[in-house]
């Protein structure tokens, strides 16, 4: 079978119902190699694509439309139609003092949490990479998390990060230490989200690292024995280099997730206490659902995705350049 | 229990160092302490009376453990309608994204047509887009539509997912071409050539995808909260936020509706942990 050339069309019993007058037709043109404009092929094709092509059009291809159009106007959606605003919004970002501080919390979430995950879920990985009989035991408690909503984890967190009564403290009372009030000090509210977040997180990303150790081949490991490298040389020189596709990988899906953190912050401190907690998320939905502006929240949601955007852009650019993706 | 493909083949040790195995034992045991100690502080909290739970002893066995709080839980809120709406919302959901999901990837994994792959690109490209920049224009046109707290209002902007597409194409690229020529050759038309031929052999990508999506969409929060507006139509994960904004927080109660809303994708998961494993392989991305 050639390649690139159609089933011979003329050996085929013309297909019951559906023939039609361009296979007819198509059945010279492909005996002489040469393709028709439209061959029922192509026509299956977009035939079978039709109804994601529309649900693209009008839940992606419109929104991202509509949504850049509206961030240049002011609209509550009671008003008929919203109103011309021009770049105003994205101005008045600039002078709100309760975005900029939800951008640098949101920027602070994302450092703390990638940092965790990449040092926690490597050294996870390494140990789950470990020859055990009991390795797969773990390896399913350590995925567990990642299967547990958000909201699940975040109200459990919180209950757990009670004062009084929750698990933290009351271990800590047990050793004589007055625990401090985490979610509801302004200084510790933010590590305590990280903190949720990373036992969320480092099982999925240590199963995503686990992957890339695998597909290293043991003969580096082999060699450099021989070559009389220790643990800490071999790790140095093999593993982290062989590894460096999946942490890009993994350093991209952390930044891209944590930059969209909501449901944890909406479940845990509401923003709190005193906008500690604010996230840029967090800040377009109150916009949005309890203030109803519009055309304002989406002007936070275009800054949202041209932040992202340009730091997967900027990540592929320094840490790419080695990675053969 | 499945075995990942490496973990089972039977090499030589094979790392470049080996820890010495106490305080390997000792690492991953801490680890796996950590992971589970809060599912049982959940789990304990929720068999436990109020006297116990607002106790300054820390007990992890319940002394007087007691249903109560389930009891609460399924007939004081609204705990199984809430459990209704999610399996209706993520069993939809999953279907829908399995039949779009196979019927956009045999164009691209099978047929060959002008623009094939900027399109496929362009598929792949979306799922750049944060779902916060499609969401206001959404909601505008759920609203428009009329389909503002509905079900279908939490499932129709979900019903493809270019994840799901991704998925599918790789599998299908890996069925050999054989399997649809023969059918072709007997005149098969394209349609029950897909129907009949190749959908039998799609069983595990079908099962991989439907069990992601079955989870991701049970877990899912941030579309529910937009779209839901009557509290019969809340998820369960909606139940779970809204009880706990509740003036006085009962915590007992809270955890039972929580140990039932965590329980189901938890049995999921063990049981067909494989499919995850494959997922993971797969895609690398979560569903």
């Amino acid at each position: 079978m050639i390649p690139g050339v159609p089933l011979s069309l003329a050996q085929r019993r013309p297909p019951e119902g559906t023939t039609s007058q361009t296979e007819v037709q198509v059945q010279p043109s492909a005996l002489t190699h040469t393709r028709p404009l439209v061959t029922e092929e192509t026509r299956f094709a977009w035939l079978s694509l039709m109804p994601a092509i529309l649900f693209f059009a009008l839940f992606v291809g419109f929104p991202v439309i509509y949504s850049f159009y509206l961030s240049f106007h002011e609209w509550n959606m009671m008003a008929p139609r919203p109103t011309w605003i021009g770049g105003e919004n994205y101005a008045e970002l600039l002078r709100d003092q309760l975005f900029l501080r939800s951008l640098l919390q949101t920027t602070l979430f994302t450092l703390g949490i990638t940092v965790c995950i990449v040092v926690f879920s490597m050294a996870t990985a390494i140990l789950l990479d470990q020859k055990l009989k009991q390795i797969q035991l773990y390896r399913t408690i350590y995925y567990l998390p990642a299967v547990t909503s958000v909201v699940a984890i975040g109200i459990v967190w919180l209950w757990i990060f009670d004062p009084q009564y929750g698990l933290i403290n009351q271990l800590l009372r047990s050793v004589g230490i007055l625990g401090p009030r985490w979610l509801a000090d302004q200084q510790l509210a933010l590590p305590a989200l990280i903190m949720t977040a990373a036992w969320r997180n480092i099982g999925y990303f240590a199963t995503i690292f686990l992957a890339g150790l695998q597909g290293i081949d043991i003969m580096y490991y082999e060699a450099a024995r021989i070559d009389g490298a220790g643990a800490w040389g071999c790790f140095r020189r093999i593993t982290l280099p062989m590894l460096r596709p999946t942490t890009l990988f993994v350093v991209i899906m952390s930044v891209i997730l944590s930059f969209q953190v909501f449901a944890l912050v909406y479940v845990m401190t509401g923003g709190g206490p005193a906008g500690a907690t604010s996230v840029i998320v967090f800040y377009l939905y109150q916009q949005a659902f309890t203030y109803f502006r519009m055309g304002y929240a989406c002007a936070v949601g275009y800054v949202l995705f041209g932040i992202i955007f340009t730091l997967t852009l900027l990540q592929f650019k320094f840490f790419g350049k080695q990675v053969e993706m | 229990m499945s075995q990942l493909k490496t973990a089972s083949a039977p090499t030589p040790p094979r790392r470049s160092w080996t820890l010495s195995l106490l305080s390997l034992h000792g690492l991953l045991l801490l680890g796996a302490l950590l992971t589970l100690l809060p599912y049982l502080w959940m789990i304990s909290s929720s068999f436990k009376p109020n006297t116990e739970i607002f106790s300054a002893t820390l007990e992890f066995i319940p002394r007087e453990p007691l249903l109560e709080n389930y009891r609460t839980a399924v007939t004081k809120e609204p705990t199984l309608r809430a459990i209704l709406n999610s399996c209706i919302m993520a069993g939809g959901e999953t279907l829908a994204v399995v039949l779009t999901s196979i019927f956009t990837a045999y164009p691209f994994a099978r047929l060959r047509f002008q623009g094939r792959d900027a399109l496929f690109l362009l598929v792949l490209g979306t799922m750049m887009i944060p779902s916060q920049v499609t969401m206001i224009p959404t909601f505008i046109l759920m609203r428009w539509l009329g389909w503002i707290d509905t079900y279908q209002g939490l499932i129709v902007p979900r019903m493809v997912t270019p994840l799901g597409i991704f998925l599918m194409r790789q599998f299908l690229l890996t069925l050999p071409k054989e399997l649809e020529e023969a059918a072709r050759i007997d005149g098969c038309g394209r349609l029950r050539t897909l129907l009949q031929v190749l959908v039998p052999h799609l069983g595990p990508a079908v099962a991989t995808l439907a069990i992601f999506t079955f989870t991701a969409s049970w877990n899912e929060f941030f579309w529910p909260l937009i779209v839901v507006q009557s509290s019969e139509m809340r998820t369960i994960q909606l139940l779970i936020a809204a009880i706990k904004q509740a003036e006085a927080v009962d915590w007992g109660v809270v955890m039972a509706v929580v140990s039932l809303s965590v329980f189901p994708t938890v049995v999921i998961y063990l049981m067909l942990q494989r499919y995850f494993v494959k997922g993971i392989a797969m895609t690398g991305l979560k569903g």
